[in-house]
């Protein structure tokens, strides 16, 4: 390579490929990764900041919530549930068909202890918090489209696709749960 | 006298070297518009000065509003109640938001009837369309700022229409949120969203505008001019025309803020946002209700989800208006020519008031059938009428110039004219 031919007449001699083809790439691929790079932060600051991940749990105090009551606290700025359900409840919750849902899950694998349903209480249709004891499985019930929910928290009826979710939480004591 | 020689010559001196008086006498004086433009072409210039007014009052709104969840509710009541004419202004631009989009949507169904989106339009027409998204958007956006319930609401809904999107939805709502619901990080993007969009319409109105000025306005005829017997000039002819426009607009605006101010408001919007209790029945503003309706009438297709499925007909309904010029087969644009196409362009604006209907009731019984009915007419309008129609239909003889169709309207036919019909 001690004299460069003209561009063009390299272009025909290789196929189409030169150096200049190959500077021409590295340049951009180069490029575009720093481009990539210095957008993510950009990005990136959208997402959750530090103080809002730190308010990361909540605690209930049990004692307070009567049987056949439901109450609704705020955890992460969402409601969730806390409701300690009747026998009758629990049997109806139990002894449905979940394999016939919409989204088949046992009332078990959504309680850590049969009395306490804890949910997340958005529905999972576009967000609304659904009302307690309501609608045809007096379940809940969301007023914005129409959805049903079990006393299992479990979607039966309307558009929602999926169950009210299960947050994570565990029992400190016979009567306090840590959400979170 | 000799000041005003004084200024011409300071004009021409600036106009030299930054040709902006050129330009602006270009566009707004001479420019050569069709002399047969009838009173809904008064819808153009309307839409950008109700832009003008959004933008005044909304950035004085923004010096004394406060975007945090804690006191966005009470800035505004204080907006309200003692800032010096806070009341006037903010009712300025609640209900100008409500009459940017009348007006917007009348210069839609304008162009979809006299057919000004078909060559060599279309870009006008996609950029008039990228107006409507951004607005759309801004106006979203603003409703959320006072922080009372439906704003809170509808942030919520609106937003969790994204979490219908396999695999990312979550991470996508989480990342609009800065949060794991709405909440003040929400707040305060949507503030500086909101004061944003607006200029970045102003930049697209330049596009509009510059796309329509390279081949002129359509006109009811839809034919092409042919020479300066078809065209007036812009000034003062339609300058005039768009200020009557105007006057009778700023009457129908004041009546709406000075006597009804929160009829196209919803009561519990002065309920401070509460995000334990969702209010029993929530809907969205009025001009976003026929799409509301799209967005509920789908039920599950085969292996799609309804959610996802009404949030893809919803956005669908909007991007095939992009498609349009090349789903409508007719090579003639106005439907003054057109009578099958005539017949369904009067379908489709009542299919849409039907979809504006059933998007404001609750979604069950007659009405949740109605919207799915015409959640379909409105795709089989685009989708199947306006390929076929335009293939089949017998159209009317076209006239041979717009001067010529001016003077057969008015009787006055010029010898000219008359040896060419007899
Ligand atoms: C495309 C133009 C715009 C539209 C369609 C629009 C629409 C809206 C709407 C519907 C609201 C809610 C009104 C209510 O119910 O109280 C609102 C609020 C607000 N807008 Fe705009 N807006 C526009 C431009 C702007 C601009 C340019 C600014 C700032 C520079 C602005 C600042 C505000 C502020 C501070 C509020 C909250 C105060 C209030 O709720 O009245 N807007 N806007
Ligand atoms: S948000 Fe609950 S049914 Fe739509």
């Amino acid at each position: 390579m001690a004299k460069t031919p003209a561009p063009s007449a390299t272009n025909l001699a290789h196929g189409g490929e030169t150096r200049r083809d190959f500077l021409y790439l590295a340049t951009g691929v180069v490029g575009a990764v720093g481009v990539a790079a210095s957008v993510w932060p950009f990005i990136h600051q959208m997402n959750p900041s530090a103080s809002v991940l730190a308010l990361a749990s909540t605690d209930v105090d049990l004692s307070r919530i009567e049987e056949g009551q439901s109450i609704t606290v705020l955890w992460r700025g969402k409601p969730v549930f806390v409701r300690h359900r009747t026998p009758s409840e629990i049997t109806e919750a139990e002894d449905a068909d979940f394999n016939s849902l919409p989204d088949p899950q046992s009332d078990m694998e959504r309680v850590k202890r049969r009395e306490w349903l804890i949910l997340v209480g958005v529905c999972t249709h576009l967000g609304c918090v659904p009302l307690s004891h309501r609608g045809d499985y007096q379940g809940w019930f969301c007023p914005c489209h129409g959805s049903h929910y079990d006393t299992s928290g479990r979607i039966r009826k309307g558009p929602a696709p999926a169950n009210l979710a299960v947050p994570e939480y565990v029992f400190l004591d016979e009567t306090t749960v840590r959400i979170g | 006298m000799s000041n005003s020689s004084m200024g011409k010559k300071v004009v021409q001196w600036f106009d030299y070297r930054l040709p902006i008086f050129t330009f602006m006498h270009h566009s707004l004086v001479d420019y050569q518009t069709p002399k047969n433009l009838n009173y809904w072409w008064n819808f153009g210039s309307l839409a950008g000065i109700v832009l003008v007014i959004q933008i005044i009052t909304g950035i004085v709104l923004a010096m004394h509003y406060t975007p945090h969840v804690d006191h966005a509710f009470d800035s505004v009541e204080s907006i309200m109640r003692d800032v010096n004419y806070g009341w006037l202004i903010r009712y300025l631009h609640a209900n100008g938001g409500s009459a940017f989009f009348v007006v917007v949507y009348i210069h839609i169904f304008r162009g979809l009837y006299f057919g000004s989106y078909k060559s060599p339009r279309e870009v006008v027409w996609w950029m008039g369309l990228i107006i409507l998204l951004l607005m759309m958007a801004t106006a979203f956006m603003g409703y959320v700022l006072p922080w009372g319930q439906m704003s809170f609401w509808a942030a919520t809904v609106i937003t969790n229409i994204f979490s219908a999107i396999p695999l990312v939805g979550e991470t996508i709502t989480t990342w609009l949120w800065g949060g794991f619901a709405v909440g003040n990080p929400t707040l305060n993007r949507f503030f500086s969203l909101h004061y944003l969009l607006p200029f970045v319409v102003v930049g697209v109105v330049f596009l509009h505008l510059w796309a329509l000025h390279r081949f002129g306005s359509n006109n009811p005829t839809g034919i092409d001019t042919k020479g300066p017997k078809d065209t007036v000039p812009f000034h003062p002819y339609y300058t005039i025309k768009d200020l009557f426009g105007l006057s009778v607009f700023l009457i129908v605006l004041l009546a709406f803020v000075f006597y009804a101010p929160n009829y196209l408001g919803h009561p519990d919007n002065y309920v401070k946002a509460n995000p334990l209790v969702t209010p029993a029945h929530i809907v969205p503003e009025w001009y976003f209700l026929p799409f509301y309706a799209i967005l509920r009438a789908v039920p599950d297709i085969w292996f799609v989800e309804a959610k996802l499925a009404g949030v893809i007909a919803m956005f669908t309904s909007i991007l095939i208006l992009f498609v349009l010029p090349w789903l409508d087969s007719s090579p003639i644009r106005s439907a003054r020519y057109r009578p099958w196409y005539k017949q369904i362009f009067w379908f489709l604006v009542i299919d849409v008031i039907v979809l504006g209907i059933s998007g404001a009731k609750p979604p069950e019984g007659v009405w949740l059938i109605l919207g799915r009915v015409a959640t379909v007419y409105y795709f089989i309008h685009f989708l199947i009428l306006m390929p076929l129609i335009g293939r089949l239909e017998p159209t009317k003889p076209l006239p041979g110039s717009i001067d010529e169709s001016v003077r057969q309207e008015s009787g006055t036919q010029t010898s000219e004219t008359t040896r060419k019909h007899s």
